[in-house]
């Protein structure tokens, strides 16, 4: 102590000598400390001015030809990360899809919907999806699961498929300066020649086997399939879309959620409606999805991927179109009637819906603005709003996120529950038709009850594709679903005057019953049909716990 | 005690050694601080240096005032701020005039209280989105819509209302200004 007086005189004359230097230490200590989070402090107000001035930083040349989705998200890791999260399949009341890997196949399969609901196969009978119709997951899967489905491995498909599960702008340019189109594929997409490549490359790989034309092809949907390269706008790069936007243009149907449609209509009409020149950026945002998220039908030998628009969106719009046409998606093995397969109408049942009319886009609601640190981004994880209810909903809808949970919900299982009474409805009138045919009934007869089966199963079909379960559009929905009840039930009224009132066995007499899914999981307890179909967890059901 | 004894004694043994083992030290009193005190100062001195300096970068004066680009001063707010500048009020009210109490002693401690509870948002980022007003700030915005609309609602008989009361009014709730009239100032 001595020494360190002698060293230190002042400190020894402040005070006691060692209750000094401590006194000393502690507010030496607190000072760094004070300034260490000061600097701190500053450091992170910094980062925040900065990322309000640049959000992005362009590292790496985006071309025409950068297909790979790796490449953008040098440039754009939030969006690219949000991207590959769609693999993340969290199940909710009535989507998503949890999968378990198999043995063969690391990204498994999702649970198959035919097992959960029998009545399927019976609606289906004579068609693929009586083979294999399996619950929908994230746009990840959406070529891999393309590729596996029984669908297309034990039926020939051609190459048209690949128009909306797989990224096919360069594989269609490609294909189409092959077959002759002007031009190369440095050159702009919406330029003149680059349109042309397109359309040949479409036409080119319409026709193409499905084994032929999945070689063209690496990557579900990417970045490029949405936005353009060098300026990053949303564009369109499928004809079968642009085809589709087109005739709707000269269609009659009324679109107000698409005034650019409407603007179109009100002018000289001198060129075709061009989405890419016409549409706000707004309508954008929902034609970009429709580019895949709809009906349609592939045309004639060319197999000419088409969105049946031409006399409006609505439903009986659409199937007024395939009368005119004389379209059938196969004839039923059971009854014989010509049905018809409606696929996935998101775009067409939205436009019905009071969230269009009102201006909300489907990124609104599935692609919603987040916030990283203080930069904002649309969240590329393209998923069920249920799963992000704050962020998706609570920006318009000042509600509790539980309430607007309870409020989807409650829309859901009310239409779930009439689909389920048409479902039904539909396999009763297939029953009863094959019972008069077995019979000895005339096609001549039965032609009626035939013709009601195509409707009635369309309209319940059109729901059950369609993969809101009735939010999008809940009054349109509920009304489809009445009519297929309603024209089911008429097709048995009309079998039973044929046969004079004979009674008829129903198809699924002999098997269990099944609650047709019930909501927000696969059937726990599925009785295996009869021909001992493999079991629900072979095929990727419930994990369990 | 003893130790007072023996501190005295080491105090005049230091004077001593001191004078002794430095007289240069002796000569210039301001010398004789400690190198500890030095450093002390130092550090202190930084950490106010730091600070202040802080406090400057992120424009800290801006916020005693009442002009409404220092609430945009976070870009968060950039729409309600691009929102005020279209809205009816934008002509007669700003940021602080419906969002902070007007008298004197309630305008500073709210801003305080307010503005401790974003600064802690804007660093950690842990904060609901999108953005909900809290029941006691949404009490001052309808306090504020009473105070100046007063001779048209006079008559409404209406406490404070909860945040409840601001969602479902009815089912004896007190009346809400928002729950109707949202999107007045943005």
């Amino acid at each position: 102590m001595t020494d360190q007086a002698k060293r230190n005189p002042g400190a020894a004359k402040r005070g006691s000598g060692r209750g000094g230097a401590f006194f000393y230490a502690v507010v030496a200590t607190v000072a760094a400390g004070g300034a260490i989070a000061g600097a701190m402090l500053l450091s992170n107000i910094a980062q925040r001015k900065a990322e309000a001035e640049q959000v992005a930083f362009a590292l790496v040349p985006l071309e025409e030809t950068t297909v790979d989705p790796a490449e953008w998200g040098k440039n754009f890791p939030r969006q690219y990360d949000g991207y590959k999260r769609t693999a993340d399949n969290e199940r909710t009341r009535f989507g998503g899809s949890e999968s378990l890997p198999l043995a063969d196949d690391p990204l498994g399969k999702a649970v198959q919907k035919l097992e959960v609901d029998p009545r399927l196969r019976v609606i289906f009978n004579g068609y693929a999806f009586a083979l294999d119709y399996r619950e929908r997951r994230g746009h990840a899967f959406m070529l891999h699961d393309q590729r596996e489905t029984d669908r297309v491995k034990l039926k020939p498909q051609p190459g048209a498929c690949l128009n909306c599960h797989a990224s096919n702008v360069l594989a269609f340019r490609q294909a189409g300066l092959g077959a002759g189109a002007p031009g190369h594929l440095s050159e702009p997409l919406t330029s003149e020649n680059g349109m042309a490549q397109l359309f040949k490359g479409f036409d080119k790989v319409n026709k193409m086997t499905y084994a032929d034309a999945s070689e063209l092809v690496n990557h579900p949907v990417t970045c490029l399939d949405c936005h353009d390269p060098k300026t990053l706008a949303l564009r369109i790069t499928k004809p079968g879309f642009i085809n589709g936007i087109r005739a709707l243009a000269k269609s009659e149907d009324p679109v107000p959620h698409l005034p650019s449609v409407e603007q179109w209509r009100k002018g000289s009409r001198a060129r075709e409606y061009d989405p890419n020149e016409l549409a706000s950026r707004q309508e954008m945002r929902s034609m970009t999805c429709a580019q895949c998220h709809v009906e349609y039908y592939f045309k004639g030998e060319g197999k000419t991927l088409t969105f049946p628009w031409h006399k409006g969106l609505k439903l009986e719009q659409i199937e007024a179109y395939y009368d005119e046409t004389g379209w059938t998606d196969f004839k039923h093995k059971d009854s014989g009637a010509p049905a018809l397969k409606a696929q996935h109408p998101e775009f067409e049942m939205w436009s019905q819906g009071i969230h269009a009319r009102s201006g909300v886009s489907c990124a609104d609601c599935h692609m919603p603005y987040k916030r990283e640190g203080a930069i904002k981004v649309s969240d590329h994880q393209v998923r069920s709003p249920m799963l992000n209810t704050a962020r998706a909903c609570q920006t318009c809808h000042n509600y509790s996120e539980n309430e607007i949970k309870e409020r989807v919900a409650a829309i859901q299982d009310r239409t779930h529950k009439l689909m389920g009474r048409a479902e039904d409805a539909v396999v009763e009138l297939i029953s009863a038709i094959k019972s008069a045919a077995e019979s000895g009934a005339s096609d001549e007869q039965l032609k009626g009850a035939r013709t009601l089966q195509r409707q009635a199963q369309f309209r319940c079909d059109f729901v059950n594709a369609e993969n809101s379960m009735g939010f999008h559009a809940p009054a349109e929905a509920a009304r489809i679903l009445g009519e297929s009840i309603d024209y089911a039930r008429q097709g048995v009224a009309e079998v039973m005057k044929v046969t004079g009132g004979k009674g008829y066995k129903s198809l699924l007499a002999d098997k269990p019953a099944t609650p047709g899914g019930e909501p927000g999981k696969a059937a726990e307890k599925v009785e295996k049909p009869k021909d001992g179909a493999a079991a629900v967890s072979a095929a990727g059901g419930r994990p369990p716990g | 005690m003893d130790t007072t004894a023996r501190e005295q004694t080491e105090d005049q043994a230091g004077a001593e050694a001191g004078k002794q083992a430095g007289p240069e030290r002796a000569r210039r009193p301001w010398l004789a601080w400690s190198t500890a005190g030095l450093v002390l100062s130092v550090l202190v001195g930084a950490a106010v240096g730091v600070g202040g300096y802080t406090f400057h970068y992120a424009k800290g004066t801006s916020y005693l005032s009442n002009d409404p680009a220092a609430c945009a001063n976070c870009h968060v707010m950039r729409e309600q701020y691009d929102g005020w500048h279209k809205s009816r009020h934008h002509a007669v009210a700003t940021c602080n005039d419906c969002h902070v109490p007007q008298g004197l002693v309630g305008k500073y401690t709210t801003k305080a209280a307010q503005g401790y509870r974003h600064s802690t948002a804007f660093t950690f980022g842990n904060f609901h989105e999108p953005i909900a007003i809290t029941a006691e700030d949404l009490a001052i915005v309808e306090d504020n819509c009473r105070r100046c609309h007063s001779a048209m609602v006079a008559e409404i008989n209406s406490g404070r209302p909860t945040r409840e009361g601001a969602l479902s009014v009815g089912h004896g709730q007190e009346a809400s200004c928002t729950h109707c009239h949202h999107g007045m100032g943005h």
